[in-house]
C-alpha cells in the first residue's frame, strides 16, 4: 500500500499549507462580506418572527435550538479547519492523478490539473449556482446539491475526453458533456424579496471565484512537489 | 520467454495495483470533501458554513 500512503501524506501535507493560506484570503475577502450579508438576513429572520408571533404561529421554533458555532474564535477555528479538510479532499483527487499518471510530475503539470479543477469545481457548477451569500432566496437544498454533483461529475468527464483522448468523436462528446447540464438548468430560486443589496452580491461572486482560483493553483502546485517529493523517496 | 512472461505479469500487477490505491485515495478525498461541503447533519452544516459559502457549495 505504499502508493496509497505516499498520496495520503503528500495530499495531507499540501492540503495543510494551502487551507491554511486560503484561510487567511478568506477572512480578508469572503468573511467579511457574509458577515455583512447577515446583518439582512438577521434583519429579514427577526421581521418574519414577528410576524409569525402577531399571527398566532408557533412555527420554526427548532431553529434555535440548532447548535452554531459561537461568534469569534470558534467560528474561525472551524473555518480554518474546513478549509484544511476541503484542501485535503480536494488533493487527494489531484495525487491520486498524478499517481493513475504514472510519470514523474512537474510543478507546471501540477499546476494545469489545479486549473483542471477549477473549471471542474468552481467555473462549471457557478455557471448555473453562482456563489451566493446567506440570506438569499434560494431552490431546495437537495435538488441544488444534485445538480452541482452532477454538473462537476459531468465536467471532469469531458475534461478527461477534451484533454487525454485524440479521436475526434471524444471532443465532440466532450464538449457535449459541458453543455448538457447547463441545458437541462440549475434548479430555480423562487421569486421573493431579498434585503441584500445587489452590489454585496455582485462582490461577493467576484471574490470567490478569484479565491477559488487561488485555491486550486496552489493546491495544483503543492500537490506535485509534495507527490513528486515523497515517492522520490519511497522508490 | 518464460522470464519476460513472467516480467510483464509482474508489471500488469503492479499497475493494477497502483490503480487500485489511487482510485482508493480519490475516493476517500471525495468522502472528506463530501462531509465538509454537502453533508445535512445541522452542526456539520454551520460548522463549515462560511467556508461552503466561500467555495460556492450549495448552502441555504
Amino acid at each position: 500500500m505504499h502508493v496509497f500512503r505516499s498520496i495520503v501524506f503528500a495530499a495531507s501535507l499540501a492540503g495543510l499549507i494551502v487551507g491554511a493560506l486560503i484561510s487567511v484570503v478568506q477572512f480578508f475577502g469572503t468573511v467579511p462580506l457574509i458577515q455583512k450579508s447577515e446583518v439582512y438576513e438577521k434583519a429579514a429572520a427577526s421581521a418574519e418572527h414577528k410576524a409569525s408571533h402577531s399571527s398566532g404561529g408557533e412555527a420554526d421554533h427548532h431553529h434555535d435550538a440548532e447548535w452554531e458555532p459561537e461568534e469569534g474564535f470558534q467560528r474561525n477555528a472551524l473555518t480554518v479547519a474546513a478549509n484544511i479538510l476541503t484542501a485535503i479532499g480536494f488533493g487527494l483527487l489531484l495525487t491520486g492523478i498524478y499517481a493513475l499518471r504514472q510519470r514523474p510530475v512537474h510543478w507546471r503539470d501540477g499546476l494545469f490539473w489545479g486549473l483542471a479543477g477549477f473549471a471542474v469545481f468552481v467555473a462549471a457548477p457557478g455557471l448555473g449556482l453562482p456563489p451566493e451569500l446567506p440570506g438569499l432566496p434560494v431552490a431546495d437544498l437537495t435538488a441544488r446539491q444534485t445538480w452541482w454533483i452532477a454538473t462537476a461529475a459531468l465536467t471532469a468527464s469531458a475534461l478527461y475526453l477534451l484533454i487525454l483522448r485524440s479521436e475526434p468523436w471524444a471532443a465532440v462528446l466532450g464538449l457535449i458533456l459541458i453543455i448538457v447540464p447547463h441545458l437541462v438548468g440549475a434548479p430555480v430560486a423562487p421569486e421573493s424579496h431579498t434585503g441584500v443589496p445587489a452590489t454585496l452580491s455582485h462582490q461577493f461572486v467576484v471574490t470567490v471565484v478569484l479565491t477559488g482560483l487561488l485555491f486550486w493553483s496552489l493546491l495544483g502546485v503543492a500537490t506535485s512537489l509534495a507527490f513528486e517529493r515523497v515517492s522520490r523517496q519511497r522508490s | 520467454m518464460q522470464q519476460t512472461q513472467s516480467a510483464n505479469l509482474t508489471t500488469v500487477a503492479t499497475g493494477t495495483n497502483v490503480v487500485v490505491q489511487a482510485v482508493l485515495a480519490m475516493a476517500l478525498g471525495l468522502f472528506v470533501v463530501g462531509m465538509v461541503g454537502f453533508s445535512h447533519i445541522s452542526a456539520v452544516h454551520n460548522a463549515a458554513h462560511d467556508v461552503r459559502h466561500a467555495n460556492a457549495f450549495p448552502c441555504h
